[in-house]
C-alpha cells in the first residue's frame, strides 16, 4: 500500500496539469482575474504624482515605482483564493467530493493555486520589468545574496498567506459564512503587509504592530529583498520571521481543518 | 462487509420563524433544535450483497450512507466498513469504497471527463495500464462514445451521470455507495445504470448500498431492502417479505370478453383499475385460487396476471400506517 505522502507526490504532476487546465478553460475570465491584483499600480501613480518634486517620507518617485512594482510582482505570485474555494465547497457540500479521494484535500487545493503561478507570471512579469527599465531600475537591489534568498522568501510567503487563507475558510465549518471574516482579513493585509503603502509611512505604533503580524511577512520582506539593501542579522531576522509565521499558519490551517471535519454537515444530498 | 450498530446522528439547526423582526431577534438569541436523523440503526451487509436502503424523504437514508462513507462523523454508534472505521478516512479505505450522488457531481465542471478521470488516476494510484482497461470496459458498458472529450457543462443529465459512475468506479471500488443514482434520467437511461451496476456487482463481487426514489430501481437490483423512517429500521429483510408483511394481497389483472357491471367484480375483490375490458383486482391471498378459477373459468377472462403490489403502494401504505399511528398515539 503506497503510503499518504509519496502517493500525493506521484499524484502531483497529474494535479497541476489540470489545474492548468482549469485555470485557462475561460480565457477573457482569466485575465481579469490576473488584472484584480493591480492595485499597486493605482498606489504607484497616486504617490509618484505626491513625490514628484521632492522626495516624501524617504521615498523619491523612483522608489514609489520601484516598491509597488515590486509589490505587484510579489502579490501576483503569492494571492490565492482558497478561503472563497473552502467556504463555498463547504458551504454548499461539495467538499464531499474532495474527501471521498485519497489524497490530502490541503494538498490538492494547494497544487491547484500552484498551477496558477506560472500564468500570473507570465503577466506580471513582463509589465514589470517594462516599467523597471523605463523609471525606477536603479533602485533595485545589487546584492547576489538577496536575489537568491527572493526565492525561498517568496515560496515562504506564499506558504503564510496559502495557510492563513485555508484557516480562514476553514472557518465556514463553524459560521457557514466566512465573507465577513475575509473582508476584514484583506484589510488588514492591506494595511499591515505593505499593500497600500510601504510600512515604515505608517504611524509608529501601527508600525511596531506591523511587525508582529504575519502579515508582513507575506508581502513587505520579499518586496523589501528586492528593493533595499540588507544586512545578514536583518535578513536572518526577516526569514526567519518567515519561516516562523509559515509553520504557524500551516498549523493553523490543519488545526482548522481537523477540527471542522469532525463538524462538516456534508450538506444536500 | 459493512457492520453497523447503533448508529446515531444528531444535528443541530438553527430555528427561527419567517420576517423581519424574528431575523432581528435571532441576531441577539438563537434558538437552536437537536435534530434526530438516525438513531441507533444497526445492520449487516455481507460481501457481494446488493441491498436496497428505503424511506421516505429525511428519513435518514443519505445520512447513514455518508456516514459509512466517512463524510459524517457520528454523534455514537459504531461502523465498519470492510475492517475500517470510515471517518477516519484511511486511504486503504477510501480506495475501495465509493459514493455516487445523483445530485452532487465530482467532475471537473469546466473541463472533459476525461481530465476528472485522469485525476482520479493519478489520486487513487491506478496503475495505467489497468486505467486504460478499466476505463475501455466501463466506457463500452455505458456506451461513452464520444462524452470523454466534452467538457462536463455541457453533458445532458444522463450522460453526466455515466460519467459520474465512471469517475466513481475507475479504482475498482469494492463497496459502492449509490444515493440516487438514477434521479432525473428517463428510463432508458435508468435501464442502462441498473443493468450497469448489476453487471459490475456480478463482475467484482462488489458490495452494493442503493437508495433511490425509483422503486423499479431496488426491485430490479436489490433481492434484501432496508428501509427506515425517521432515523429508526422498520424493516430489514428479503423484498418479498417485505411486501407480505405489509400488502399480502396480490393484483390479479384479465381481459374480459364482453363489458360487465363494476358491481360484478366488486363481489371478487377490490377493484383498483378499470380501463374499458381490462381489470384490475386487489384479491386476499386466500380467495386468490376461487377469483382466478372464476375469472378464467365463468369470466372466460384471458390474459391474467398475478403480481405483488408495487413497492411504492406497499412503502406508502408502511409510512401511512405509522403516520396515523404516531398521530393516534400523541392524540390527547
Amino acid at each position: 500500500m503506497t503510503s499518504a505522502p509519496s502517493r500525493a507526490l506521484r499524484a502531483l504532476p497529474t494535479l497541476l496539469r489540470v489545474g492548468v487546465a482549469e485555470t485557462v478553460a475561460y480565457r477573457a475570465e482569466f485575465l481579469v482575474w490576473i488584472l484584480t491584483s493591480t492595485q499597486p499600480l493605482i498606489m504607484m501613480g497616486l504617490w509618484t504624482a505626491v513625490a514628484r518634486e521632492r522626495p516624501f517620507e524617504g521615498y523619491s518617485s523612483a522608489m514609489f515605482v520601484a516598491y509597488y512594482l515590486a509589490s505587484l510582482v510579489v502579490r501576483q505570485l503569492t494571492a490565492n483564493w482558497v478561503a472563497w474555494q473552502l467556504m463555498d465547497e463547504i458551504r454548499r457540500g461539495t467538499l464531499s467530493m474532495r474527501l471521498l479521494r485519497p489524497v490530502h484535500p490541503v494538498f490538492a487545493y494547494m497544487a491547484g493555486h500552484v498551477a496558477a503561478i506560472p500564468f500570473r507570471a507570465a503577466v506580471a512579469l513582463p509589465v514589470a520589468v517594462v516599467l523597471l527599465i523605463c523609471s525606477g531600475g536603479s533602485t533595485l537591489t545589487g546584492s547576489g545574496l538577496q536575489v537568491a534568498l527572493l526565492l525561498p522568501s517568496l515560496a515562504f510567503a506564499w506558504l503564510i498567506s496559502f495557510g492563513l487563507m485555508f484557516a480562514a475558510g476553514g472557518l465556514a465549518f463553524f459560521m457557514t459564512d466566512t465573507s465577513a471574516v475575509m473582508n476584514l482579513y484583506y484589510g488588514l493585509f492591506a494595511l499591515f503587509s505593505g499593500y497600500l503603502l510601504p510600512l515604515d509611512m505608517l504611524p509608529g505604533p501601527l508600525e511596531t504592530l506591523a511587525a508582529w503580524l504575519p502579515f508582513r511577512f507575506m508581502l513587505s520582506v520579499p518586496v523589501e529583498l528586492m528593493t533595499r539593501t540588507l544586512d545578514g542579522v536583518r535578513l536572518a531576522e526577516l526569514l526567519g520571521g518567515q519561516l516562523a509565521w509559515a509553520v504557524i499558519a500551516t498549523g493553523l490551517a490543519l488545526g482548522v481543518w481537523r477540527a471542522g471535519l469532525r463538524r462538516f454537515e456534508a450538506v444536500g444530498t | 462487509m459493512i457492520d453497523v450498530r447503533e448508529l446515531t446522528k444528531h444535528f443541530r439547526v438553527h430555528r427561527r420563524p419567517p420576517g423581519f423582526g424574528a431575523a432581528l431577534r435571532s441576531l441577539v438569541r438563537r434558538r437552536y433544535e437537536q435534530v434526530v436523523a438516525v438513531e441507533e440503526v444497526s445492520f449487516r451487509i455481507e460481501r457481494g450483497e446488493r441491498v436496497g436502503f428505503l424511506g421516505p424523504n429525511g428519513a435518514g437514508k443519505t445520512t447513514t450512507l455518508k456516514m459509512l462513507a466517512g463524510l459524517l462523523h457520528p454523534t455514537a454508534g459504531h461502523v465498519e466498513v470492510d475492517g475500517f472505521v470510515p471517518a477516519r478516512r484511511d486511504a486503504a479505505f477510501l480506495q475501495r469504497i465509493t459514493l455516487v450522488m445523483g445530485q452532487k457531481s465530482q467532475l471537473v465542471w469546466d473541463l472533459p471527463p476525461s481530465e476528472t478521470f485522469a485525476l482520479n488516476r493519478a489520486m487513487f494510484d491506478v496503475p495505467r495500464a489497468q486505467f486504460r482497461e478499466t476505463l475501455d470496459e466501463l466506457t463500452a458498458l455505458l456506451d461513452l462514445g464520444t462524452l470523454l472529450d466534452k467538457p462536463a457543462r455541457q453533458l445532458s443529465l444522463g450522460e453526466r451521470m455515466k460519467c459520474e459512475l465512471v469517475a466513481a468506479l475507475l479504482h475498482r471500488p469494492t463497496t459502492l455507495f449509490l444515493d440516487e443514482p438514477t434521479i432525473g434520467l428517463d428510463v432508458s437511461m435508468q435501464l442502462a445504470i441498473r443493468e450497469f451496476v448489476r453487471a459490475y456487482n456480478q463482475r467484482h463481487g462488489a458490495t452494493v448500498l442503493l437508495t433511490s426514489h425509483y422503486m423499479d430501481d431496488v426491485v430490479a437490483l436489490c433481492p434484501r431492502v432496508i428501509v427506515i423512517d425517521c432515523g429508526r429500521i422498520i424493516h430489514d429483510g428479503d423484498l418479498r417479505g417485505l411486501v407480505k408483511a405489509t400488502l399480502p394481497d396480490k393484483r390479479v389483472s384479465f381481459t374480459l370478453p364482453a363489458p360487465l357491471p363494476d358491481g360484478d367484480l366488486e363481489r371478487l375483490g377490490t377493484l383498483l383499475v378499470r380501463e374499458g375490458l381490462r381489470a384490475t383486482l386487489s384479491v386476499g391471498e386466500r380467495e386468490l385460487p376461487g377469483v382466478v378459477s372464476h375469472v378464467l373459468g365463468t369470466l372466460h377472462g384471458t390474459d391474467l396476471a398475478i403480481e405483488d403490489p408495487p413497492l411504492e403502494d406497499v412503502l406508502r401504505d408502511m409510512f401511512g400506517k405509522r403516520r396515523r399511528a404516531a398521530a393516534a398515539e400523541s392524540a390527547p
